[in-house]
């Protein structure tokens, strides 16, 4: 797995658990990798995957089962969908108003490209 | 603690000294990363860890016991894999039937699904492997022996591409909470991902032991544009996108991933600023 600099790997990690999750890798209620399994899939230190899970965990997508491990929760895939929406409202829009700001792209324009887009 | 070095110092003959008062302590479960200067004595202070040099002044403990006395419940609980070593010309097999009475925790089950990870397996002769298979081998066998200590001299030397990906693999499956593994490199990007804790030294002194989180909460590193640059830089290098640069963590929360080159690069060029920060919050 290659890392990107500006997020903590732990977090990366989680985002690809939740793609495997929503591609369906892992179904909901279905067992996920051990964190030595994980570890050595993505190749870190078995304690950066521990602080994934407990991320994971703390976000409501997964869950342990005493002595059998990890489990994805019924309700996961809504949870990331969520997740990934209050993101893109919250940090990635912000960032491209700033763009059509600083590039003086007048909304409108924004709004025609989209329209052309679905329609195609 | 795991390991306890206490005011050591060490030299090779009377003209010339390593260490000079020089305190490490490190606990268990935990990969740690050892950097250093070449020259600055990383190798010999894996040595002196397991009780292949006896230090001049100071005392070496693991778990409480001092490793000078080489006393047999010590040396079974570590395993050293030096940068390099020469293995008899005998089987496999052969070697680790040897072997493996010195270790109580042997394990058969980790041989295998180590040697399996890195493409071999149990029926190779020691005398008729390269270079990187005998390393490769030999890693199998120090971490089928299962200690609670396993230390690695420039592991990752003489290992080819896919070879250094199997390596992470294997040690990172092969850690446990009782256990600690140190690996000593100056490759620094085939092990970064690894590591769970940093310790740089230069001779005397221990300029950095802090855990990765520890690092991430106090300083950002990230590439900005020669435009983008503040002033508020710890450190700053050239890179393709501008400049790499070392900012303090106002936020305290861990923000980014551990750039292992930078962060080496900027303790040793600027000892007492990096210590600073960390000493801030």
């Amino acid at each position: 797995m290659k890392f990107k600099e500006s997020r903590p790997i732990y977090l990366q990690i989680a985002d690809r658990i939740c793609d495997e999750i929503h591609q369906g890798i892992y179904p909901e209620d279905g067992r996920i990798p051990s964190v030595r399994e994980y570890a050595a899939l993505v190749e870190v230190n078995a304690n950066t995957v521990v602080r994934t899970y407990d991320y994971l965990q703390s976000q409501e997508i997964i869950y342990t089962r005493r002595g059998l491990g990890y489990f994805v929760c019924p309700k996961a895939k809504k949870k990331i969908f969520s997740l990934r929406k209050s993101v893109f409202m919250n940090v990635e829009l912000p960032e491209f108003f700033k763009q059509l700001r600083t590039l003086g792209i007048p909304i409108e324009e924004i709004v025609r490209m989209y329209g052309e887009q679905d329609e195609s | 603690m795991m390991m306890e070095i206490k005011n050591v110092s060490f030299g090779y003959n009377r003209k010339q000294t390593v260490f000079d008062d020089f305190s490490l302590t490190l606990g268990e479960g935990s990969v740690y990363g050892l950097l250093g200067r070449n020259g600055t004595g990383k190798s010999t202070l894996l040595y002196l860890m397991t009780g292949l040099l006896r230090p001049r002044r100071g005392e070496v403990l693991y778990q409480g016991v001092n490793v000078s006395l080489r006393r047999p419940e010590t040396l079974s609980q570590m395993f050293i894999v030096p940068e390099e070593f020469t293995l008899p010309k005998v089987s496999l097999k052969q070697f680790v039937s040897l072997n493996r009475p010195f270790y109580p925790r042997f394990s058969d089950e980790l041989l295998c699904s180590c040697l399996r990870d890195f493409d071999m397996n149990e029926d190779i002769h020691l005398g008729e492997l390269s270079m990187g298979q005998k390393k490769k081998a030999y890693m199998c066998f120090a971490l089928a022996t299962n200690t609670q200590l396993l230390v690695m001299d420039e592991p990752s030397n003489g290992l080819d591409i896919p070879s250094k990906s199997q390596f992470r693999r294997v040690v990172a499956s092969g850690m446990a909470e009782d256990k600690a593994v140190i690996i000593s490199t100056h490759q620094v990007r085939d092990i970064d991902s690894l590591l769970d804790h940093v310790v740089i030294i230069d001779g005397s002194r221990t300029l950095l032991n802090r855990s990765v989180a520890d690092i991430c909460s106090h300083l950002c590193f990230t590439e900005l544009s020669s435009g983008e640059l503040t002033g508020d830089e710890l450190f700053t290098q050239p890179s393709v996108h501008g400049q790499s640069v070392i900012l303090p963590n106002r936020l305290g929360e861990e923000e980014g991933t551990l750039n292992l080159e930078l962060l080496f690069n900027a303790t040793l060029a600027h000892p007492e600023k990096m210590a600073q920060v960390f000493n801030e919050k």
